[in-house]
């Protein structure tokens, strides 16, 4: 065979991997959750029992599910304001400066930070603030946990915010300006609308980052097998569950595990689809 | 028709000072949101550095009651990550060996054939694959290496869930690398009669080199300081091993014992320190890698 | 018009150097008036100033960073840098090299954009003479009025380019300022737009900027040439073109450069 052909084989070959690799996640996933499935039925789903005692094992994943997706939610509410002022900031008011940079840099730096470490941070740092305040007795809990997954996510919305942001075409606000419009009313009138899309796509991707993030939320949610009672209640999410017990776990709940493993991998699929949809329809 | 203008009767200097408040508003954000950063350095750097010695890199970690005695007379804990180290090391070279090559072709294959619908589709399942939650590659891992391979945890376990992680990275940045080159270059080289594999080996490899070294050196810093797929897969060792098929710790890993146990405080401070200079200095390299070559 | 002239010169440029990076003058010690209900042309070759010079005179030039000005604008015989620059900017217009209509408007909604945009509120009954004036005005009316409610993009080039123009005077500016308003623009177009320009000076003052010499000798009434960031020569337009003083001017004219 000529160098051509074998090149293009073997590049034919290492696609093949990807198929290979997706099938297998999703063919084993299903494997693996299948006997939870077939002892409880889409009750699986809706219950929030988690009860491993032999002889009357029950499992649920709604706790779980209500969990990730309250602390999820949550930080995305606490990162909205935050990223958005940032992009702003790197991407209108200071952009092509140092400035502007220098902010770009450190927001990517926060993107680097392994989770296990803002856990740790969360766990000696903000905790003690969080049972200052006086809202919770231990500082576990969904806010703690949401601020910090805040945090994390924070540099994701940010940085595609900010690209989508500067992309707005500079006629158009020169167009707005040469109109008698401040600044503030060009962000509002011309820059917002025009990335409107790619703004609410940026956050749906930060979304799907927080849906799936372990470590520190494990550290800081309070791992109580629950639905939270309140925002500073404590709880479980689907990742920390998986993270906590899975060691441990063995027939029947490893499989309500894995079936938990494949509703967080469908949520967070549905998730990133639904953002890169709007990015692709927005480019 | 008559021409009637409207008075304008807006608020100019209202206006004005809502625009300015609304700047300082963008601002202070902007100065909450890289808070953290300073703190996170700070409390680390502090808190830490006391630990940071020569045996912190060559010793092992301490069992508990080691731990205990130093803390209880305020001395250093002794011991250190050496066990993590070369776990996380075992299973990041294993990891590179898979991801790197495959992750190459993988990218170099989407590029060059991205009219084909087969293509297409390759390219979002990667895209799928790079957003699927990291703990669910540790069950996968687990599933198919723990339970069926070396049947029980192991270091070959930790890196396939490494490897699965790296390799939409690799491919992704392959990829947008490879599309930045200009057609001119690829269409001078086929004028001069290359054959198609020395094209891909003699110009779009080395003309996109620091792009995809960018891209590999992202993928490993992001690997790096992943701890849940390896809590399933690697599990940990208090001993120093090179064997693949046995359990095998890794520094993020040591963070989690570490954590978990009240004597060793002090120690989670100092690994923790570790890996995040580590992280961030591969990740600062990758860009500065990045930004000297603009131009590709 | 509701300002009484002080004199026949609408805008007076005084000594006016813009430098975008320090020691580097993009326009250098540029001294010259507009005159009234007039034309005036810049012309030059590319990177001579010609559109900093246009943009500083209602202060667009402002928008990029580190920039300084030295020199002053007088609107009226008053100062456009001790002006509010929202005030500045509805009495001296722009329109712009590209048609670029409000993507996310429609194209009433264009029209009156700069209302909405200075938080004006107005009667519809207001608005609707307003959209119907300044669409008359660029001859646009008979053209959109049935869809007033589209989209403003989905017009021709030409269109959305006189459109921009309606939204420029819907304010009733004084003096509209265009950036080679007809160098996206196909000959058909650009020769619409051109007569437009001569029925506007009757009740605006416009300054046009333009790399077409021919465009500049059919409609303009004054000329001004630069070249390097210098005013090289200005006056009547007929005068510059046939009798140029200035040996830069002669070379610009036969095509030596530019």
């Amino acid at each position: 065979m000529s160098g051509d052909r074998v090149t293009k084989v073997l590049l034919f070959i290492s696609s093949l991997t990807i198929l290979l690799l997706s099938a297998g996640i999703v063919i084993s996933l299903f494997g693996g959750a299948l006997p939870a499935f077939r002892e409880f039925g889409f009750r699986f789903i809706t219950s929030s029992a988690w009860n491993p005692t032999a002889g009357s094992e029950e499992y649920g994943a709604m706790s779980f599910i209500a969990g990730t997706v309250i602390t999820s939610i949550l930080a995305l509410i606490i990162c909205i304001p935050m990223a958005f002022s940032t992009s702003l900031f790197i991407a209108e008011y200071y952009n092509g400066t140092r400035t502007s940079g220098i902010l770009r840099s450190l927001v990517d730096l926060l993107a680097g930070i392994p989770s296990i470490v803002y856990g740790f941070w969360g766990f000696y740092a903000l905790r003690p603030l969080m049972v200052a305040t006086g809202l919770t007795d231990q500082g576990f809990g969904v806010f703690t946990a949401s601020l910090v997954l805040a945090i994390m996510i924070v540099p994701y919305a940010t940085s595609l915010s900010a690209e989508i942001i500067s992309m707005v075409p500079a006629e158009l606000k020169e167009a707005a300006y040469s109109l008698g419009a401040t600044r503030r009313e060009v962000i509002f009138s011309v820059v917002i609308p025009s990335a409107r899309s790619g703004i609410i796509a940026s956050f749906i991707l930060a979304l799907g980052r927080a849906l799936g993030e372990t470590m520190a939320v494990t550290m800081l949610i309070g791992n109580a097998n629950v639905i939270p009672k309140g925002l500073f209640a404590p709880g479980n999410t689907m990742a920390s569950v998986i993270a906590n017990q899975f060691g441990e776990a063995s027939g029947l709940k490893m499989s309500a595990l894995i079936a938990i493993g494949l509703l967080l991998f469908l949520i967070t699929a549905l998730v990133n689809y639904l953002g890169k949809l709007i990015i692709k329809r927005f480019a | 028709m008559t021409e009637m203008y409207p008075v304008l009767t807006d608020n100019i200097s209202r206006r004005n000072r809502t625009n300015i408040r609304f700047r300082y508003l963008v601002i202070a954000g902007s100065v909450i949101t890289v808070i953290p950063i300073f703190l996170i350095v700070g409390n680390l750097a502090v808190k830490g550095f006391r630990q940071i010695n020569l045996a912190f890199f060559t010793k092992p970690a301490p069992d508990t009651f080691q731990a205990m005695m130093a803390a209880s007379s305020g001395e250093i804990i002794p011991g250190g990550i050496a066990n993590g180290l070369t776990g996380s090391l075992l299973m990041v070279v294993l990891a590179s060996l898979f991801a790197i090559p495959l992750g190459l072709m993988t990218g170099i294959y989407i590029y060059e054939n991205s009219s084909l619908k087969y293509a297409r589709f390759i390219r979002n399942l990667t895209e799928i694959l790079q957003g699927v939650p990291s703990i669910i590659l540790g069950i996968i891992a687990y599933i198919w290496i723990v339970k069926n391979i070396t049947r029980g945890y192991s270091a070959l376990a930790g890196s396939v869930s490494l490897a699965i992680m790296m390799l939409p990275l690799i491919i992704r940045s392959t990829e947008e690398t490879m599309r930045m080159i200009p057609v001119s270059i690829r269409e001078a080289a086929f004028a001069l009669g290359t054959p198609y594999y020395k094209m891909i080996y003699k110009i779009l490899i080395p003309v996109s080199f620091s792009g995809l070294a960018t891209g590999v050196l992202l993928a490993l810093s992001r690997i790096l300081g992943e701890t849940a797929p390896l809590m399933l897969t690697a599990l940990g060792s208090p001993a120093i091993s090179l064997d693949v098929t046995r359990p095998v710790s890794a520094v993020p890993l040591l963070i989690w014992d570490f954590y978990n146990d009240p004597n060793m405080v002090s120690l989670v401070w100092s690994a923790s320190l570790f890996l995040m200079v580590f992280v961030l200095s591969m990740n600062l390299l990758a860009r500065s890698v990045a930004s000297k070559h603009k131009y590709i | 018009m509701n300002n009484t002239p002080q004199s026949n010169n609408v805008l007076e440029i005084r000594d006016l150097s813009i430098a975008y990076e320090p020691g580097k003058n993009a326009v250098n010690g540029v001294t010259a008036s507009v005159k009234r209900n007039s034309i005036t042309a810049i012309m030059g070759p590319s990177g001579c100033g010609k559109s900093t010079l246009l943009r500083a005179m209602n202060r667009m030039h402002e928008l990029y960073p580190n920039i300084r000005t030295k020199g002053d604008i007088l609107l009226d015989g008053q100062s456009i840098f001790s002006m509010s620059v929202i005030e500045l900017r509805r009495k001296v217009g722009m329109v712009f090299q590209r048609p670029n209509p409000f993507p996310n408007m429609t194209i009433y909604e264009n029209v009156v954009a700069g209302f909405s945009l200075n938080d004006i509120r107005l009667k519809k009954s207001q608005r609707d003479e307003i959209v119907e004036n300044a669409l008359r005005n660029v001859t646009l009316w008979d053209e959109v009025k049935e869809s007033l409610y589209r989209k403003g993009t989905f017009l021709s080039g030409g269109q959305q380019q006189r459109l921009c123009v309606a939204r420029a005077i819907a304010f009733n500016p004084e003096v509209l300022l265009l950036d080679e308003p007809t160098s996206a623009l196909d000959p058909i177009a650009t020769s619409k737009i051109e007569d437009l320009l001569g029925e506007l000076k009757k009740k605006y003052t416009l300054v046009l900027v333009t790399h077409n010499m021919s465009q500049a000798a059919r409609i303009s009434d004054d000329s001004m040439f630069m070249y390097l960031g210098e005013l090289v020569e200005s006056g009547r337009t007929g005068t510059l073109f046939t009798t140029p003083k200035d040996p830069r001017t002669e070379a610009y004219l036969t095509g030596k450069f530019g």
